[in-house]
């Protein structure tokens, strides 16, 4: 095996567009999904801006409801909440934490040269930047983009326009997703280096497994669903559609006898899952940051390991709990709730061990351990706000209020995405061979918690007061509302404080780009075996000589030893 | 990216190498695609007036899809000689058989393209019932995996294959393998769309 790159000669597109290198790959991940983060972030905007202020003309972007005079129509309004939900979870979170994330990470914590199949790599990302492009795209279409939910929920979502693209693109995203779990899988199972046995791999990798597992069999269903309801469409079939069925005051001419609750089994067969794809590689960056900063073994290694994997293998029969209001039935109603009561001892398990890890640890507060920190607390309220979802005597009152959207967003925003950024800030140095500024970094941190919690908690407040979501003038027309509506001004200026929150961090990356390389391999002193690699780490190899596994992943403090971490490598 | 190991070696711990591990997750993916829609056609089933299914079903040509079934069940056996005559380095041998499972593939093509255009002819198409709908998408879907795999077939049946033999003949086998185990898998969800859209 040679460690030098092989220097036949690569021009731009070949080393930074078509390259099957894994590390190109998971920075064109990273950049796109980044992208596609802000602008998701950018449509909520939007939407704060006209639940705060309804009926008035919207500053800047008023040009796109130019024919309303800027004032925003309802369709708008439900356009860009179908298109946030739609680029937030399928554009920006999973590809961010599975594309860029384990992309780059996977093969080199288990000390592999490249995934198993590179050229299925690149396929799957551009899979995934096609399905993006034809999302976007959708905005500037006569019909516009889909307005019918991310969830596309039948009837409404066949006879309203826009959802055809959007059909079209989510086969994309999903043929990206199965490519790309596919390539993890593999990967971790065939190409770890000699000596890493399965209980040495580090737990981000773990979690890294048990998501693309997720991937590959929650997402299949979800691809059955959306030919059935392209076939809907474009076809004529009835498969969603009822017979007997009234739209906008007309009778509905088509065959009949389908079943709008089919597509919600088949949606929410994925998308349970999915809300485990978007927390556990959150899980995974939590702990490998927590255990290099507290310099002491993460507690209950293998205990998290089983927990997480019986949390997989529980995510694919709770996906009901979403559809306690639809009149499926008392039997199947407890049958659910059991389950769902079921996953939620493997989340405290982690999130305990993850606090009791922090115990008699000497804590380095840098700026990817305060993300990581605050991950904690932040997941826990949105897990444990949860739990009333979960049982259908509470969900019925609970069900489309906004508690429901305070409480998954409290799950991904604060939860997951603080956790990604902890990774970035974690893995910049490897990725770059420069640190991010820790100034920048914590004035990224302190503000983003604060207003992250000045945006999601009043929605608890206003929710349990019964307010409705996807109501495009946040509700003024209910009696009920009037003395919790105030609330929405605050929401929308903390909106509006946590995106000028995020300055910083952009800043922070472009200035430490335009600065000079350190190369430094092991800025943390951390144990993995990706911080034996050089930063950055070489292309289409990675590593400049043998990988042999010794140790554990967490072997900091080992007594007796005179430095307080052992890497992975090192016998 | 000659370095990744275990593209034709196997692994000793994990005894697979990298393709037959990766098809057989791609296998296990599309179990859950044609698990979707099975349910949904079982779902579908339940909710449609009593006959309904069966009233439409009885449209259907039989004697064709006995004959497909036969097409299909010869292409899995002649797919796998050819995986065995490479084997046994015989590589006429190889282009024969797969040039036969390549007819057999093509043969049910044209007997679906028939069977598609007599429906049409008679004015029945995917809108005009919920059993004719989820037929044309099941069969349809499978057609198109039908199509996917005759690509990689001739692809490997031409010249492709034939300079993958001189440089590299174990690595064709596998490739080779590795098809077969997808071209089985597709010939499986035929034998479950038969009965169920044909006899039941």
């Amino acid at each position: 095996m040679s460690y030098k790159s092989e220097h036949h000669e690569e021009n731009f597109f070949q080393k930074y567009v078509w390259s099957v290198d894994h590390k190109v790959i998971g920075i064109q991940y990273g950049v796109t999904s980044l992208l596609f983060l802000l602008f998701g972030f950018f449509l909520m905007m939007v939407m704060r801006y006209q639940l705060a202020y309804p009926e008035t003309p919207i500053p800047i972007v008023g040009w796109f409801f130019s024919e309303s005079n800027g004032i925003m129509l309802p369709e708008n309004y439900n356009t860009l909440g179908a298109m946030h939900g739609t680029i937030m979870i399928f554009l920006g979170v999973v590809p961010l934490a599975v594309g860029a994330f384990g992309n780059y990470l996977v093969p080199l914590q288990i000390g592999a040269p490249d995934m198993a199949f590179p050229k299925l790599n690149a396929a799957s990302y551009w899979s995934y930047f096609v399905g993006g492009v034809i999302m976007l795209a959708s905005f500037f279409t006569p019909e516009g983009a889909a307005r019918s939910g991310w969830t596309s929920y039948p009837p409404l979502s066949i006879f309203e326009s826009g959802q055809t693209m959007w059909l079209c693109g989510m086969i994309f995203l999903i043929t990206s997703s199965l490519l790309g779990s596919m390539n993890i899988i593999v990967t971790i199972v065939q190409l770890r280096a000699p000596g890493l046995t399965w209980f040495k791999l580090p737990f981000f990798i773990w979690a890294q497994l048990v998501t693309s597992f997720l991937l590959v069999l929650a997402f299949p269903p979800l691809e059955a669903a959306s030919v059935l309801q392209l076939m809907d469409r474009v076809a004529g079939t009835s498969f969603f559609l009822p017979s007997g069925l009234v739209y906008a005051g007309s009778a509905v001419e088509a065959y009949g006898s389908g079943s709008p609750l089919l597509w919600q089994h088949l949606f929410w067969f994925l998308a349970h899952p999915e809300v485990y794809v978007l927390i556990l590689p959150a899980i995974g960056i939590v702990g490998e940051i927590i255990a290099n900063n507290t310099r002491k073994p993460l507690w209950g290694y293998k205990s998290m390991i089983y927990a997480i994997s019986f949390l997989g293998f529980m995510s694919f029969i709770v996906w009901a709990h979403h559809m306690f209001l639809t009149g499926m039935g008392q039997t199947m109603s407890a049958f659910f709730q059991l389950t769902t009561m079921i996953i939620s001892i493997p989340s405290v398990v982690v999130l305990t061990a993850f606090f009791l890890s922090l115990w008699g640890g000497s804590i380095r507060f840098n700026t990817p351990m305060l993300f990581a920190l605050a991950f904690l607390p932040m997941f826990g309220i949105g897990g444990l706000t949860g739990l009333p979802l979960g049982v259908a005597a509470s969900d019925i009152f609970l069900h489309d209020t906004y508690y429901v959207i305070g409480h998954f967003h409290y799950v991904v925003a604060p939860g997951t995405l603080f956790a990604l950024f902890a990774g970035i800030y974690y893995w910049f140095p490897k990725v770059t061979g420069r640190k991010l500024s820790e100034g920048l970094g914590k004035l990224h941190f302190y503000p983003s918690l604060l207003f992250m919690n000045g945006v999601f908690m009043p929605m608890f407040i206003q929710g349990l007061s019964g307010l409705s979501r996807r109501m495009y003038d946040g509700g003024t027309q209910y009696a009920h509302a009037s003395d919790i509506l105030h609330w929405n001004e605050f929401m929308t200026i903390s909106a509006f404080c946590l995106g000028a929150a995020q300055i910083p961090f952009i800043l922070n990356i472009f200035i430490t780009l335009a600065s000079k390389k350190t190369g430094e391999r092991n800025p943390w002193n951390s144990t993995t075996i990706e911080w034996s690699a050089p930063s950055p780490p070489l292309p289409h190899v990675n590593f400049d000589k043998d990988v042999e596994v010794f140790r554990g992943p967490y072997e900091y403090s080992v007594p007796g030893e005179d430095k307080d971490f052992c890497p992975q490598t090192e016998k | 990216m000659s370095s990744i190991p275990y593209i034709l070696e196997e692994r000793p711990d994990t005894g697979l190498n990298n393709s037959r591990l990766g098809i057989w997750i791609f296998i296990a993916s599309e179990v859950m695609l044609f698990g979707g829609l099975f349910s949904a056609y079982v779902f579908l089933r339940f909710a449609a007036p009593e006959g309904e299914f069966d009233y439409w079903g009885s449209k259907l040509s039989v004697p064709m899809a006995t004959f497909n079934t036969l097409m299909l069940i010869t292409s899995s056996v002649t797919m796998i000689m050819s995986w065995a005559s490479l084997k046994m380095k015989q590589f006429d041998k190889y282009k024969l058989y797969l040039g036969l499972t390549i007819l057999c593939g093509m043969a049910f093509l044209a007997v679906k393209y028939f069977e598609y255009t007599g429906k049409f002819s008679h004015g029945i198409y995917p809108a005009s019932s919920t059993f004719m709908g989820i037929y044309f998408t099941l069969t349809g879907l499978h057609v198109l995996h039908i199509i996917g795999g005759l690509f990689v077939l001739i692809y490997f049946w031409g010249p492709a294959g034939s300079r993958m033999w001189k440089e590299n003949p174990d690595l064709l086998a596998n490739r080779i393998e590795v098809t077969g185990l997808y071209w089985h898998f597709v010939d499986l969800v035929w034998i479950f769309l038969f009965p169920i859209l044909y006899l039941l």
